[in-house]
């Protein structure tokens, strides 16, 4: 079995553990259906690509939807590669949900797309502390010194100022999975994901484990 | 909220603890670990305030104990509440009585008397 599926975040909440309060993130993983099998001799690498989110055929275009007609799947909205883990025992077309995957109590990783928060300052950016807001200082929310004078006459690549914000492909660590609901294909992660409400992320085994 | 997650709360939504308001004086019972041995401890106070909905509600409790104030949150669904008494109940014309925190003794009590 591979050791990542793809999820929906459906929201957060909190819930009762040995009588201690848990903020938990609702994720909706799965049904995951394997849509295709990459193979060294064919395709240069081993991989499983797995579809996530049924999408009505007559959506999709002609070559994709001849690709899971391949599979003998649905369309979905999404899908992804994955390449670590045994894949000897997957097939085209096999259902993969969470609890084949994960039990309660494994630490995960999750990979999605963080909020974007546009074009944000150096304060919200990369926290930096600002100046004073009275007395007369002009420093406001500006940066600041960037580098210093005729040496090195130069900025040095990398020094943090204002720019986009969010909106970028994040990886959260060493997540706990606390509750696995098998009917709906619920996983309960303790903390939270990346992403708003119905976004789509990986959630992968730690490779820190 | 998603209906997943509204259904998800659900069963940890307690409906077995009393009603009472905010003004009200209550015995809360909870569930104290001491290692393998589980004991239970009674708090009393006046409630201060109720807050939040599902599983995240919450309510504050104030008491005073020797002279001192002292407040105490519990989440409304902990299983660690064993039970909830309502002693007395009060009269409040806010929901939210943090102007007890400046009154003392009867003058706190007065404000949250039941008149007839």
């Amino acid at each position: 079995m591979i050791e990542a599926i793809l999820g929906k975040k459906l929201g957060m909440t909190n819930i009762f553990i040995d009588n201690q309060c848990v903020t938990v993130t609702v994720v909706q993983a799965g049904d995951c259906y394997v849509t295709q099998k990459k193979v060294v001799e064919k395709d240069g690498y081993d991989a499983i690509q797995i579809g996530f989110g049924d999408k009505k055929k007559f959506r999709e275009t002609k070559p994709l939807n001849g690709h899971f007609k391949k599979a003998g799947t649905g369309a979905f909205y999404h899908l992804k590669e994955f390449r670590s883990g045994d894949q000897s025992d997957l097939k085209p077309g096999q259902k993969i949900t969470a609890k084949d995957i994960f039990e309660v109590g494994d630490v995960i990783d999750v990979t999605g797309t963080s909020k974007g928060k546009g074009f944000a300052g150096v304060m919200k950016r990369h926290n930096f502390s600002g100046g004073p807001g009275g007395h007369g200082s002009k420093h406001g929310r500006a940066p600041g010194s960037i580098g210093q004078s005729a040496s090195p006459s130069k900025v040095f690549k990398g020094v943090k100022m204002p720019g986009q914000m969010g909106n970028k492909r994040v990886t959260v660590q060493n997540l706990k999975i606390v509750g696995i609901k098998e009917a709906e294909n619920i996983v309960l992660i303790k903390g939270s994901v990346p992403g708003s409400i119905n976004s789509v992320f990986e959630l992968k085994k730690s490779i820190k484990r | 909220m998603s209906t997943v997650v509204a259904d998800l709360e659900r069963e940890y939504l307690r409906d077995d603890l009393p009603e009472f308001r905010p003004g009200d004086t209550v015995i809360v019972n909870v569930r104290i670990k001491e290692g393998e041995k589980e004991r239970i401890q009674a708090y009393e106070g006046v409630v201060l305030r109720k807050r939040g909905g599902g599983t995240r509600a919450s309510f504050t409790v104030r008491k005073v104990s020797y002279g001192t104030g002292v407040e105490r949150i519990f989440p409304l669904h902990s299983p660690a509440i064993a039970s909830i008494t309502v002693k007395t109940e009060g009269r409040a014309r806010r929901a939210r009585l943090y102007f007890l925190r400046a009154l003392k003794g009867k003058a706190a009590k007065q404000m949250i008397k039941k008149r007839r």
